[in-house]
């Protein structure tokens, strides 16, 4: 590369990375640093200062059990989630790059609900378990859904699951598609001549090939259903009686209802971290799973 | 007897996967339905047809959303970050990959690092920060945030495809006279246009769809995006079903139309998005 000299070369660094950069620190960094002071303090949202505290917030994160309660229930919201979501998105990535007719768009129909806001698709699904469903329910006679599943605590945890599951089934399936279409043919091939049946091909030599695209999709939708809010707030927005408020709602309404801004924070951070830890871990661990065609 | 066992099966599976489709898209349609109904008809029966096609619920919406303000908003909002965010990342991963210094290295590893963040981590503070120098508000505060949220995956994209230009085609723009400026802006950014697609369309679906970081920088009605002003509208007439439905559906419309068109290439920008 040709070096410029003096003055333009500082000119070029500033054009080409000054305006990313500075946003980058401005809006990431620095608030990431600040939210970490802001847990030693007990600003209230209103004064303009606030004094140290310590680490009074952070005990006082410890000693919230309804964050603990939030956390616990994202924890199976998460996990009962991801696992749907992925066995929903791989079975169709499956079975749509077998070179059916029409499947491309067969793909673009699961994929809709991916273009539509959470809280577009929280609001739909509203209407189908209270209106819908209820009547649908007391017309046929299935009292599993002549009452409401949004009144209902148990249900309505489900029903989140249920809307999440379908808003991003179709999202990893694309990604599983691109995974799919990258297994070599001729190996597959090679496996009939010798005689492996469809099942055998998918577990010995497909669901091995795949672990790169297991690694994307499962860090995604860890990631997202660990920070679910939109279609939390729009479906059942926390309720009946707090049994659907996932950790992301709870923060929320920690800093910027209860104005409890430190202890709101404390918990975002103690969020993150628990968050990071247990994607990485994942990403760690699953890599040791990839193997070569 | 082979043949016809198979296309049995091949029948099956069509007609499994039609009926899994159904159901994917049975909430769309039972909306689309129950928005020319009126609101007792809704609650009578939500899965009938609608008698006729009454446009007065999404009239009704149209107004109470205010629904050409905030289709504006969100295509301001949506248009400039996008782009900003499409440029400035495209020439930082440029001069990251071309000046490959210690420094750089590690400003391109913090950004890669930051995407681990979440957003429920920072928003307390963001608040504060911009709280208090009187930017919130204001749309241009809020594609300011989208460059800096967006930035870091952007560049991380950028940063992969960039290496696989050759230098030597920038070498012989400079040789030319061309300056380093010149030589982005007529070689590179052209060369990576697909990548330039790719990235747009998964920030397209983000910032257009987002409400959480509009719901606390877009304070005052006059500013608020489609998200929002459908949260607001469906809270403020939560009992007359025809107008929230036309509402929603008003909300949807712009994207599936968007989807109609340049339904090949979202696909494509989302499986090359995750391959990275």
């Amino acid at each position: 590369m040709i070096k410029e000299k003096g003055w333009n070369r500082l000119l070029t660094r500033l054009l080409f990375t000054g305006p990313t950069l500075f946003a980058f620190v401005t809006v990431m960094i620095v608030p990431f640093l600040y939210g970490i002071y802001l847990t030693f303090t007990n600003w209230d949202g209103i004064s303009t200062t606030q004094s140290y505290v310590g680490f009074q917030n952070y005990g006082e994160v410890f000693r919230d059990a309804v964050f603990w309660k939030s956390f616990g229930l994202t924890l199976q919201y998460v996990f009962f989630s991801v696992v749907l979501i992925n066995a929903v998105a791989f079975a169709l990535a499956y079975v749509l790059t077998k070179g059916l007719k029409g499947q491309s768009i067969f793909r673009a129909g699961f994929f809709l609900p991916n273009l539509v806001g959470g809280i577009v698709l929280g609001f739909i699904w509203q209407f189908i378990f209270s209106n819908v469903l209820v009547y649908f329910g007391q017309q046929a006679g299935i009292p599993i859904f002549s009452a409401s599943w949004l009144a209902d605590p148990d249900k309505a945890f489900w029903s989140l699951v249920i809307v999440t599951v379908w808003q991003y089934a179709g999202y990893m399936m694309v990604i599983y598609v691109a995974g799919l279409m990258g297994v070599p043919n001729d190996i597959l091939e090679a496996a009939s001549i010798d005689g492996a049946n469809g099942w055998t091909k998918l577990r010995r030599m497909v669901l091995p090939l795949m672990v790169p695209s297991f690694i994307v999709c499962i860090f995604l939708s860890l990631q997202r259903t660990f920070m679910v809010y939109d279609v939390n707030l729009a479906l059942t927005k926390g309720g009946p009686f707090k049994s659907t408020e996932m950790v992301s709602m709870h923060v929320y309404g920690k800093a910027f209802l209860s104005r409890d801004y430190g202890v709101g924070q404390a918990e975002a951070l103690v969020l993150f971290v628990l968050v990071a830890a247990i994607t990485l871990i994942q990403v760690y661990f699953s890599k040791k799973l990839e193997v070569e065609a | 007897m082979v043949g016809s066992r198979s296309s049995s099966a091949a029948w099956l599976k069509y007609v499994v996967l039609a009926v899994t489709l159904f159901l994917f898209i049975v909430p769309f349609i039972l909306l689309l339905l129950n928005s020319f109904k009126a609101n007792q008809d809704i609650t009578a029966n939500p899965l009938s047809l609608p008698g006729r096609l009454d446009l007065a619920n999404y009239t009704n919406a149209f107004d109470k959303m205010n629904y050409i303000a905030a289709f504006t908003n969100s295509l301001i909002v949506t248009v400039a970050s996008v782009l900003i965010i499409a440029l400035c990342a495209a020439m930082t991963a440029h001069y990251f990959v071309r000046n490959n210094t210690k420094f750089n290295q590690y400003t391109f590893l913090l950004m890669v690092a930051s995407m681990i963040i979440p957003f429920q981590a920072i928003m307390i503070p963001l608040v504060k920060v911009y709280g208090s120098l009187g930017m919130l508000n204001s749309k241009l505060s809020l594609i300011y945030m989208y460059l800096g949220f967006g930035s870091s995956l952007a560049v991380f994209i950028y940063h992969g495809f960039v290496k696989s230009v050759p230098a030597e085609l920038e070498e012989a723009a400079l040789i030319d006279g061309c300056t380093r400026r010149q030589t982005f802006f007529r070689i590179v950014f052209p060369v990576l246009a697909p990548t330039t697609a790719t990235i747009s369309i998964l920030n397209v679906l983000w910032v257009w769809n987002d409400f959480l970081l509009p719901s606390l920088i877009l304070t005052g009605p006059a500013q608020r995006t489609l998200p929002l002003s459908t949260y607001n509208f469906y809270g403020t007439y939560s009992v007359d079903y025809g107008p929230l439905m036309a509402g929603l559906v008003l909300t949807i419309l712009p994207v599936i139309v968007v989807y109609l068109f340049a339904q090949k290439y979202i696909i494509r920008g989302v499986m090359q998005g995750s391959i990275k």
